[in-house]
């Protein structure tokens, strides 16, 4: 299951990032792999907006596609 | 042009003296600091990537650089290699925090620190932290990074004057003993040590200026770093959670499609009704006619005419049907001066409330078809209010290829504050159907453009990677700082150039060149456009600047689809010699060259098209349908003709990975 066909409102768990680049940009946001976020929205074929603590990042859609995720409870 | 790998860049400011650098997160204060120390004003907004240039002033004997924001050092768009190289020569580091999310923000402390240079950090905001229940350790903060910790809200000026008094105190933190161990060996062959840690780190740029081939090691640094700060926050940072607020309820509204979209509709709509009714229409109406055109010109030439005779060439030059003191002074303080106040008042309220980045969201699917992401939403809007500054704006955009693309479409398409109000005026005063024709030739001319330049442009461009600050109801002395100092600069700018444009045009005329020169231009402006002969005027004028152009319509009488045509025409029509020089300073000479050609061009096309369109059906909606057509017809044939992008899914991400 990737972040791009998570659903609004699930709590998901980073489970890898292929592409080395945003591998390394996530790590410096803190949702590196085994970080968990909030789904605080998602924007019908548009980006994903993920919430962790305070933070709330747009995600677009193809950097979305290239995040594995595993859902939380 | 700058290259992608960029290799290291020897700073010229402050060479030779101490120099203190202000660093940190994207949006977290620091041109607040940079303000209060130097006591200059740079621009503060919400939202990331307001600084795109180095700014400098005077603190005591240090000199005091404002960067733009990062995530961290290296150089994976054009914000973070600037700030890189000023970061790796600072003698000093003043590192500010965003109490709201230190465990992101800490990543970059940490690297800082890594580097080897004396740090202070500023841990600011913590007044919204409070708000939000989140409470932080601060001495143990500075116990875990061996610097000097102080929590600031910088713009009640909390902590300001314990930050200036930690300053010399700045020290270089605890680092992380085996990395040091390997910064040692590596930094014999860079000039600093904080060179050799982004060599380790795989910084592209400073490995091939220092030829170094061993193995990079970013994962595991970062990792093991983002380990650190983790634990960091953990023993640091205590949270007591509280439900969500208005203004974060509200900041959810504005992203989330059912509430937003008619929210950005309203927005829209407010920004109409202010700036082009009101505005555009009673308050120009006082200063332009009652004040300037009523008492101002009639008092001048009352003084003038009694030592220049109206009839010299001077006395036309200078008080004439172009006059420098007459219609220059008119058209700069009492027709577009109250406009460019309230457009800049306007959008200063807007960057001020965090509302931007939320639109970049909503917008973003919208811009994927013309080759943009929703970030490019920000040099868009803010062309809206100067072309010029806009395009410098670009630069927080990751690619070249979205570069490209938005520089062209606002200097092709987009109408500045100036410009827009007397467009607005005018437009004011005809049917709506003719308003709306406008818009979509405008609107169509956009989107076709994008999207070939989308098709015929190699690589892919970037995804949208954006943080949401937190909406924040605007500070009003910040607002109103902006607009005063952003107004002025438009004052200073548009005068001189004015004064030239009527200066030539004056020269023209009374030389007889005018009429010879619309005489020769009028197979162009009669046959092919369909306007008055005297439409030259417009177009000689906004070669110096287009809104001085629109300007010069609002005294033409034109039939209402002349009136349209004329403002395609000039909205199209090159853009100002100050935009001009930033474009040519942000591209290649060449690239600036074949933009600043192509927006004659497709002016002049686009101008001439839409009047034998409506010559032909006489009719306003055919018109738009069938301009949109052919618009719809050149986007097709640019698809058949353009090769197929390749697979787009390994390229995601950041710069350079989406070059040609
Ligand atoms: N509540 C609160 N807001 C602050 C504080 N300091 C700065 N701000 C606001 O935070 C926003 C960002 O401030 P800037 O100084 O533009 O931030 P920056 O770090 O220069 O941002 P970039 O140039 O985009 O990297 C502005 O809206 C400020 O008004 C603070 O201590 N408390
Ligand atoms: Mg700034």
């Amino acid at each position: 299951m990737t972040l791009a066909n998570s659903v609004k409102g699930q709590t998901v768990c980073i489970a890898g990032i292929k592409h080395p680049m945003v591998r390394a940009q996530a790590i410096r946001f803190g949702i590196s792999e085994g970080e968990t976020v909030m789904i605080q929205e998602i924007i019908p074929a548009g980006p994903v907006i993920v919430r962790k603590k305070h933070q709330e990042l747009a995600i677009g859609r193809k950097m979305a596609e290239d995040i594995q995720i595993t859902l939380v409870n | 042009m700058t290259t992608c790998h960029g290799a290291p860049i020897k700073l010229d400011i402050g060479k030779g003296e101490q120099k203190l650098v202000l660093a940190g997160n994207p949006n977290v204060g620091k041109s607040v600091f940079f303000n209060h120390l130097t006591g200059m004003y740079v621009d503060v907004s919400n939202y990331p990537g307001t600084t795109l240039d180095i700014s400098h002033g005077r603190y005591k004997d240090w000199v005091v650089m404002d960067t733009p924001g990062i995530y961290g050092l290296s150089s994976f768009n054009d914000e973070e290699r600037i700030a890189r190289d000023v970061i790796l020569q600072a003698d000093k580091v003043l590192n500010i925090v965003n109490a709201l999310h230190l465990e992101r923000d800490l990543f970059l402390t940490r690297q800082i620190i890594d580097t080897g240079v004396p740090v202070v950090v500023a841990v600011n905001m913590v007044d919204e932290a409070k708000r939000r229940g989140i409470q932080i350790n601060f001495d143990r903060l500075q116990e875990e990074l061996g610097v000097p910790v102080i929590p600031s809200v910088a713009v009640k000026g909390k902590g300001l004057k314990e930050v200036e008094a930690a300053l010399p105190q700045a020290c270089t933190g605890r680092v992380n003993q085996e990395l040091a161990a390997e910064i040692d060996t590596v930094s014999q062959t860079t000039a600093n040590r904080g060179e050799a840690l982004l060599a380790l780190e795989g910084d592209e740029g400073i490995r091939t200026a220092y030829g170094i081939s061993q193995k990079d090691k970013r994962e595991e640094i970062y990792l093991n770093r983002r380990e650190c700060v983790n634990e960091i926050f953990q023993s640091v940072v205590t949270e007591t959670t509280q439900g969500a607020n208005f203004s974060t309820k509200l900041g959810y509204w504005m992203v989330r499609p059912i509430t937003g979209i008619p929210i950005l509709a309203a927005v829209l709509y407010f920004m109409y009704q202010l700036i082009g009714v009101w505005v555009a229409g009673d308050v120009v109406g006082f200063t332009e006619e009652t004040i300037f055109q009523g008492y101002y010109e009639p008092f001048v030439r009352g003084i003038l005419t009694g030592f220049i005779s109206p009839d010299s060439i001077f006395g036309q030059i200078l008080y004439g049907e172009f006059g420098l003191v007459t219609m220059t002074v008119t058209y700069v303080l009492g027709l577009l001066l109250p406009l460019v106040v309230a457009f800049y008042f306007f959008l200063s309220t807007l960057e001020d409330s965090g509302y931007l980045p939320r639109v970049a969201a909503l917008t973003d699917r919208v811009l994927n078809y013309i080759g943009l992401n929703g970030r490019a939403i920000i040099p868009l809007i803010l062309g809206f209010g100067c072309v010029t500054l806009a395009t410098i704006t670009t630069r927080l955009l990751a690619s070249e290829r979205e570069k490209r693309i938005a520089i062209f479409l606002l200097g092709l398409t987009i109408p500045c504050s100036a410009q827009l109000g007397v467009i607005t005026g005018i437009l004011a005063s005809i049917e709506p159907g003719f308003v709306l024709m406008y818009v979509l030739i405008i609107l169509s001319i956009l989107i076709a453009v994008g999207m070939i330049m989308d098709r015929v442009i190699p690589g892919r461009s970037s995804d949208l990677l954006i943080e949401l600050p937190p909406i924040r109801l605007p500070r009003l002395a910040n607002v109103l700082k902006k607009t005063g100092i952003k107004s002025f600069a438009f004052v200073k700018e548009a005068f001189p150039l004015f004064a030239l444009g009527s200066l030539l045009i004056s020269v023209l005329q009374v030389s007889g060149a005018l009429n010879a020169l619309q005489d020769a231009l009028a197979p162009l402006t009669v046959g092919w456009l369909g306007l008055p002969k005297e439409s030259a005027n417009v177009f000689i004028m906004g070669l110096v600047r287009r809104d001085f152009g629109a300007a010069g319509l609002a005294d033409m009488t034109l039939a209402p689809y002349q009136a349209v045509v004329a403002l395609a025409t000039i909205t199209l029509f090159v853009p100002c010699v100050a935009s001009v020089l930033v474009i040519f300073k942000e591209r290649s000479k060449k690239e600036a060259l074949v933009m600043w050609l192509s927006t004659w061009v497709i002016a002049f096309l686009v101008g001439g098209v839409v009047a034998q369109l409506y010559a032909h059906f006489e009719q306003i909606y055919l018109t738009v349908a069938a301009f949109a057509g052919l618009m719809a017809l050149l986007v097709g044939a640019s698809m058949l003709f353009s090769r197929r992008k390749t697979d787009v899914s390994a390229q995601s991400a950041s710069c350079c990975h989406s070059e040609q």
